[in-house]
């Protein structure tokens, strides 16, 4: 996993409540087994005003040219909920996108962004109204400098930076890049050991050792 | 100690603590299917990984294979069977249990892993696939996961996991006889909100869940997701264990009795504290209806849809005007109003044997047939559920009252990029989501019970029955 420790970029405003994973990434675009080639149906619903002949909604805010190139999204409530499909965060991932900053988050999504280094930040709805009434009025220039290991957001609407706070262990692991299954595999002896005590337990749930 | 249910289940699978809210939690149970188990699979070949407990993982095809009668490798979807033959291959190449096309058990994921006893009480079962949660109505702790997830899974048998909060959702009040399991967990998310268990182990509770049959709480339980919770819960009791007896992956002999004496403690324990508790009074509960593209949209069936204007506040009112102008509804008028075009039954919420049972007994007691020009399909969640209902009849109900019968599988409940029921096409449909696109573009879905769904296709609109 690529690290993540700063990121400065074009801050996109999408601040809808619930939006859910069928609407990030439609079943129907993914089209391979891969975990690539997803980018062109990120949002696919609002960004075509026909999905299948691509035909540009331009009212869409990422198809606007002004936030051309946006690497943040802010949204609203409950984000990424619904189906837990992993090609939602593969798909912002591809198209640039590195932080996604909601109200709140699906858990499924946010542990899918967390494995795959896409960074996701909770604030509070009015903070975000007024960021996203920010980035609005000058995309290209009002950008957002989200600094993970100081846990702060700048932006040049206020003097200090804005704090936000995120899970220490998930903080690490973005830091570092860890590998989660790399990590797990230091402890395989510790899980033969439970798996032993266990066994003498449940020992149903062992197939094919009776 | 005092514990609760999902406290008893926790500690059982915690092979060590990582920090204060995770832990890493041993899994019992894997299940993947072709639309992102392959990602999974895949994965843990690119990084040379080996799956550790090839006896715990299981595999079928349930989301892109066709429901047509004949099928095949080849779908409806243009690169259908490149995810069939892909997570059949890679199956092959782990090792894993595959629940294949031809395969007389192959269906819906959360159908079959009851039906086989691959999952069963206070067992620990993931997939990537956010409906887990269903099998929770057995008492086990299953939830989705993402494929990278999956893959820990598969390669390790345990999840680091964040430990979610508690909640208690309790039923006051027998269910009446006209509503099912299903209006009770839409009425539920309507009163909760669709974030309402976000962060949370929900369990169920109340007189009403204990005199569920098992199925109706796979129903119940399978919904939990769209409260945003992490899982839910029931449970489990004699008319489990009863259920669980004799399956193909259920203990037998003296396991077995060790097994049933160790489920008898699967509850919480009188006095269990919960994070958060709801009471919900359940005795006049009418059957209901999804008006809007989210399951929080629901109201009684004779209610009214409501006015933008009365939303709590501006971004409810902008969610409600979206919906409204997807659906084609208008604030004030009531379903009733709304004719159907198409009527689905299936998914892995409402395709069981019981499911299918009380849809067809509506059908041979009032004798109706679906309307004109409406498009009926009946999709059994598994072969087992299939081959169950035509050693009843079932089939020949549904099919001379005039419903296509279909092969199992997740069918159109989702759009995969196959087969779907068409722009603007309003369809009545058992399934779980009624998002945007969700069924098909410009799809508009209202959810419903199998009961309602039926009544709905063969009255040409949207309606309930209301006799029972
Ligand atoms: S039936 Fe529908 S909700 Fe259930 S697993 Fe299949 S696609 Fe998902």
């Amino acid at each position: 996993m690529t690290p993540f420790k700063q990121h400065t970029g074009i801050t996109a405003p999408l601040v809808r409540d619930n939006i859910n994973t069928d609407t990030i990434i439609p079943s129907r675009e993914m089209r391979s087994v891969s975990r690539s080639g997803l980018s062109e149906g990120l949002f696919a619903p609002w960004r075509y005003h026909d999905p299948n002949a691509r035909t540009l909604n331009s009212a869409f805010v990422l198809n606007e040219a002004a936030f051309s190139g946006a690497s943040i999204l802010l949204t609203g409530a409950n984000f990424g909920c619904g189906s837990s499909r992993e090609h939602a965060v593969w798909a912002l991932l591809e198209s640039g996108f590195r932080v996604i900053i909601a109200t709140s988050f699906a858990t499924i999504f946010r542990n899918n962004a967390l494995r795959n280094g896409l960074l996701t930040i909770e604030l509070h709805p009015d903070r975000i109204e007024q960021l996203a009434e920010w980035v609005s009025s000058d995309p290209q220039a009002h950008t957002l400098g989200v600094d993970l290991e100081a846990c702060t957001i700048r932006h040049d609407l206020q003097r200090d930076a804005e704090t936000f706070s995120v899970d220490p262990s998930a903080r690490d692991m973005l830091l570092q890049g860890l590998d989660e299954i790399g990590l797990t595999e230091q402890s395989l002896d510790d899980i033969a050991a439970f798996e032993k005590r266990d066994q003498a337990r449940r020992p149903w749930v062992y197939l094919g050792t009776d | 100690m005092t514990a609760t249910l999902f406290d008893k289940l926790w500690q059982e699978h915690e092979v060590m603590t990582l920090s204060e809210r995770q832990s890493l939690l041993y899994v019992d149970r894997i299940f993947l299917h072709e639309r992102t188990g392959s990602a999974a699979l895949n994965g843990l070949l690119e990084h040379n990984r080996a799956v550790r407990r090839r006896e715990h993982a299981f595999c079928t095809m349930d989301h892109i294979v066709d429901t047509l009668p004949g099928r095949g490798d080849d779908t409806l979807m243009p690169s259908g069977r490149d995810f069939i033959v892909a997570t059949r291959g890679a199956a092959q190449e782990t090792g894993i249990q595959l629940f294949d096309i031809p395969d007389p058990d192959q269906g819906i994921v959360h159908v079959i892993s009851p039906e086989l006893g691959i999952a069963l009480p206070g067992l620990s079962l993931i997939c990537p696939d956010s409906h887990t949660c269903t099998l929770g109505g057995l008492g086990a702790l299953a939830w989705g996961v993402g494929s990278t997830e999956a893959e820990h899974a598969l390669a390790t048998s345990t999840l680091r996991v964040t430990r979610p909060k508690t909640m208690r959702v309790t039923f006051e009040g027998a269910l009446p006889n006209s509503a099912t399991a299903k209006d009770l967990i839409l009425y539920t998310i309507r009163e909760l909100s669709g974030a309402g268990g976000a962060g949370c182990a929900i369990e169920f509770a109340g007189p009403a869940i204990q005199a569920l049959a098992v199925e109706a709480r796979l129903t119940l339980c399978n919904m939990a997701t769209e409260l945003s919770a992490f899982t839910g819960l029931i449970a489990p009791d004699q008319k489990v264990f009863d259920y669980c007896n004799g399956r193909p992956y259920a203990p037998r002999g003296d396991v077995w009795d060790q097994a049933n004496a160790h489920w008898h403690g699967l509850h919480s324990d009188e006095g269990a504290r919960f994070d958060r508790e709801h009471v919900l009074d359940i005795r006049a509960l009418k059957p209901q209806l999804s008006w809007g593209t989210s399951p929080q949209h629901a109201i009684d069936w004779d209610g009214v849809v409501p006015h933008v204007i009365d939303a709590p506040d501006d971004a409810t009112a902008v969610a409600w005007q979206r919906a409204q102008d997807y659906m084609g509804v208008s604030g004030g008028s009531q379903l009733s109003d709304y004719s159907v075009d198409a009527a689905f039954i299936g998914s892995c919420t409402n395709s069981r044997l019981s499911d299918l049972r009380l849809a067809a007994e509506y059908l041979a007691r009032t004798g109706h047939r679906v309307a004109n020009n409406v498009k009926a399909l009946c999709v059994p969640g598994s072969g087992q559920v299939k081959r169950a209902a035509e050693a009843e009849g079932l089939d020949e109900i549904f099919r001379s009252a005039g419903f296509e019968w279909r092969e199992p599988g997740c069918s159109m409940c989702f759009f995969a990029g196959g087969e779907s029921f068409g722009d603007g096409v309003r369809v009545a449909s058992t399934t779980n989501r009624n998002f945007e696109g969700r069924q098909g573009l410009g799809v508009r879905t209202h959810i419903a019970s199998p009961l309602t769904v039926v009544a709905s296709a063969c009255a040409g609109h949207l309606v309930a029955d209301i006799s029972a």
